[in-house]
């Protein structure tokens, strides 16, 4: 029946240069009407920069575009929402000041008159939110909604428009599993309903629970577009990188642990609200494990991090780290915890990993800046660090290889391996991880987590956070969970079931 | 949501400014042309006037000896993510430090041992009329921006009531002090080229250049080369990652405005001990501020910040031969003239640079199909 549907969206042969880089190259792509359709590949392989061309943020070198039958031509975003097509962006163009009914009107008011146009667009939505089942609180402001109440807003916001075409981009990113869920169903209710839907993601299991049909881009070109009864993870994954990858887990015989290195209890963390935001937590970190902590984000994983790594202050608690003894009153700081052994790669890459302005090769000694590798008494060895950027590079596969490269030009993979490279490099013996591979592509985080156990293998104990239970089963030896800020439950990596780690991080018990 | 601007690195550091500087020009003609003046007469006149004699020469660069103190001051600030718009009193505090030390140790001191001491004492006061600031900001959250501003009615008050009060002699109307010994006079061009056999006309210009040269090369050393300047600009550029790294941003803010204040002290070493002699009042008349747009147009780096004060020192110079040269040109023509060229090189920059890349995309076509 799908097989019968009528062509929504056709685009032929689509080329777009950007200087020297052939961003998409012939790319056709049909989306049947009232499907779900996937578009699949790596960062930069071209999936933006097409569904840009079809949203009119770009203009094509080439190709021709159709939209239900009609040739088309799309000259700005007015132009294709006029054709019907709409763009939920992965990060919201929503008004924090607003509130979510005037952020829906903005651009578009029916009337002159502020109060009648309100009532005009709260009448439409109100029939939208009922026939499509996406409920937002129309008078709540934009900065009180929750990151689910945004994102459907943002739906919200495009079907008033009048789109019969939804293009996503990323659209679970930043959402949670149960949000993730929500999410889905409302898609499939529009889709049930006659909506296509194009959805942009790297997440290859979203695409086999939700999409028809898929299309795998790799390096600016359509690799393979297939419907989903055909494709397999493995499949989609290996077209997607061009090689075979192994995401699992990697099993030898089982290993032995060796002393505490790191000893953390009683930690509590209130924010400046006072707020708990992390209580009673006790932790022991030994030579030869990776620890894996899961849940949902926003759980007190972060707290927990920047507590270990010295960036934030407990409220209470003692930490035991190599020869230093830490406790509230006196809390270890950053500099401390890196001459004690311990390295951090934080979650957050762009604020805190990198300084974004600054050269690769500046990046690549932050926090080491002081080691007489990269200093000649007060002043930096510019060469040195050079080399030693050109080293890391080599080593973590950092592409492109260009120490003097500003680190905002990097991917976010290569951004990673950098940031890996770096604090793997001083031989560190307690690592902390946070989200190893947010925003990294697949090929890239096989090599992480070579390079995750690699430093197990060697000694080294190594703590993952990750909001990613795939990541968490796939790395750790040991399982924490956490919720609302407590240690929920903690499982050896056997006794792990996704359904038992769900319940636990969701606050149930198993 | 146009694609993002490139400019390959040449074009950015040399071309554009020199674009923006260009379409200034062309629009202060305009004006000047609109007000029935000749724009060809009146350029030929400010360019003679600045750079035509090695008089006039002279007083340009004695223009811009203040401005590369008070440019760098803003832009060592502004690498630590502070906005220094302070240093008009930092420059005036400066003065009175250098002029102080000068009243009171010159007939004692000789001119080795005095001039040494007169640059400690303005760099120190300049130092302490920023770090009070800082120390506000960096520990009670007083946003520097605010502060330093009042911090510069502060110091100009503080310098009146010192001269008017204390520091006039006694029987004087003229509210300035007594003249300085000797040995607290510092050198000018003129006896520094004699000193080498050159001869060079008398004016304002001294030894002070050469001491902003090295403020300049100091700057740049300390920016990119030292490991403190290296964490100066990682709090600069990101706090948070600077926090990461475990660099103490508020010791940072002290520093960084430590600098920003010592380098706008300096003003008084070429004002106070180099050309006047004596405290005065308004000897920094605005280069505090005229600093702000000189580390705008240099890009906050010392070599950029030479230029921009060498341009700003010409239209000071070039400006004020134009008000005699030309009929009917006032001085307020040449104050709307820079008030363009810190338009177009501050503001407009983001007009004119997407402009200049789609100009330069065409360039190879064009030469192509040429």
């Amino acid at each position: 029946m799908i097989d019968s549907a009528p062509t929504a969206v056709q685009m032929q042969g689509i080329h777009k240069r950007f200087g020297a880089v052939n961003a998409n190259v012939n790319v056709h792509l049909a989306v049947r009407a009232g499907t779900v359709h996937g578009l699949v590949g790596e960062n930069g392989a071209g999936k933006s920069t097409l569904m840009s061309v079809l949203y009119g943020f770009y203009r094509a070198d080439a190709g021709s575009i159709s939209i239900f039958g009609q040739v088309a031509e799309i000259n700005n975003a007015d132009d294709a929402i006029a054709l019907g097509i709409g763009m939920v962006h992965q990060h919201f163009m929503l008004v924090d000041t607003l509130t979510a009914l005037e952020n829906v009107m903005l651009g578009a008011e029916p009337h002159w008159l502020l109060t009648k146009a309100s009532a005009i667009v709260r009448g439409k939505l109100e029939a939208l939110m009922q026939s499509t089942g996406l409920h937002v609180d129309l008078n709540a402001l934009v900065s009180d909604l929750a990151v689910g109440d945004r994102q459907r807003l943002e739906i919200l916001k495009a079907l008033y428009r009048g789109a019969k075409v939804l293009i996503l981009d990323e659209p679970t990113a930043v959402l949670t599993p149960q949000e993730t869920l929500q999410l889905f169903e409302v898609l499939r209710g529009l889709r049930n309903q006659g909506t296509t839907i194009i959805l942009i993601t790297h997440k290859l299991k979203e695409v086999m629970g939700l999409c028809d049909f898929v299309t795998v881009m790799r390096a600016g070109q359509v690799v393979q577009e297939l419907p989903i009864a055909d494709a397999t993870i493995e499949g989609l994954a290996e077209s997607m990188v061009g090689r075979k990858v192994n995401m699992g887990r990697v099993d030898g015989e089982p290993r032995k642990t060796g002393d505490v290195l790191l000893k953390a209890s009683g930690l509590e963390v209130r924010d400046a609200m006072k707020v708990l935001r992390l209580t009673g937590v006790d932790l022991q970190l030994c030579a030869g494990e990776i620890v894996g902590i899961a849940g949902v984000s926003g759980n007190g994983q972060s707290e927990l991090l920047d507590v270990l790594s010295g960036l934030m202050c407990p409220t209470q608690g003692t930490l035991t780290l190599g020869s230093g003894q830490f406790n509230a009153s006196s809390w270890i700081d950053p500099q401390t915890a890196r001459n004690l052994g311990l390295a951090h790669v934080p979650e957050d890459r762009h604020a805190r990993a990198l300084v974004m302005a600054f050269g690769a090769w500046e990046s690549a000694v932050l926090g080491h800046e002081a080691l007489p590798d990269y200093s000649i008494g007060p002043w930096m060895a510019h060469a040195r660090m050079k080399q030693a950027t050109a080293n890391m590079m080599e080593r973590f596969d950092v592409r492109p290889r260009n120490p003097v490269l500003f680190s905002s030009k990097f991917s976010g993979g290569n951004q990673q391996k950098l940031v890996l490279a770096r604090e793997l490099g001083q031989a560190p013996k307690v690592l902390l991880v946070g989200q190893p591979t947010r925003g990294v592509d697949i090929g890239a985080i096989e090599f992480i987590y070579s390079q995750l156990r690699a430093m197990r293998d060697a000694g080294c104990a190594v703590l993952v956070v990750s909001s990613e239970l795939d990541e968490i089963l796939a790395l750790a030896d040991r399982v924490i969970v956490m919720n609302q800020g407590r240690i929920a439950g903690e499982l050896a990596i056997a006794d792990c079931t996704e359904a038992g780690l769900g319940l636990l991080m969701t606050g149930g018990s198993q | 949501m146009s694609a993002p601007v490139a400019l390959p690195r040449w074009a950015d550091l040399v071309l554009l400014p020199m674009v923006c500087l260009l379409v200034a020009l062309l629009v202060a003609a305009a004006v000047v042309a609109m007000v029935g003046q000749n724009p060809a007469v009146v350029m030929q006149a400010l360019v003679k006037g600045a750079f035509g004699t090695a008089r006039g020469f002279s007083y340009t660069l004695y223009y811009a000896t203040t401005f590369i103190f008070t440019g760098l001051a803003v832009a060592v600030a502004f690498h630590g993510g502070l906005f220094n718009i302070g240093g008009e009193g930092q420059a005036v505090m400066g003065g009175l430090g250098t002029g102080l030390a000068a009243l009171y140790l010159s007939n004692s001191l000789p001119i080795w041992a005095m001039l040494p001491v007169m640059l400690v004492a303005g760099v120190a006061l300049g130092m302490v009329w920023a770090a009070v600031p800082a120390y506000l900001q960096a520990y009670r959250g007083s946003h520097v921006v605010i502060t330093t501003i009042m911090f510069n009615f502060i110091a100009s008050s503080l310098l009146v009531y010192l001269l008017v009060n204390h520091l006039r002699p006694k029987g004087t109307m003229a509210i300035e002090s007594s003249l300085f010994a000797d040995s607290a006079k510092l050198p000018s061009m003129q006896q520094a080229f004699a000193w080498v056999g050159v001869d060079w006309p008398a004016s304002p210009l001294n030894v002070s250049l050469i001491l902003s040269v090295l403020a300049c090369v100091a700057v740049y050393l300390f920016l990119w080369r030292s490991r403190a300047g290296y964490r100066l600009r990682a709090v600069g550029s990101s706090p948070s990652a600077a926090e990461y790294a475990g660099i103490n941003s508020k010791h940072q803010t002290l520093i960084a405005m430590s600098i920003s204040g010592a380098l706008a002290g300096l003003v008084g070493m070429n004002e106070i001990a180099g050309v006047n002699g004596k405290l005065i009042l308004e000897y920094v008349g605005g280069a505090g501020f005229t600093g702000i747009a000189v580390a705008l147009m240099g890009r906050n780096h010392p070599v950029g910040i030479v230029f921009a004060s060498v341009l700003f020192g010409a239209l000071f110079q070039g400006g004020a031969e134009v008000t005699f040269d030309v009929p009917g040109f006032s001085r307020d023509m040449v104050v709307m003239l820079q008030g363009f060229i810190v338009l177009f090189s501050g503001a407009m920059t983001y007009v004119i640079a997407p402009a200049l890349a789609s100009a330069l995309r065409l360039l190879p076509q064009g030469v192509r199909h040429g």
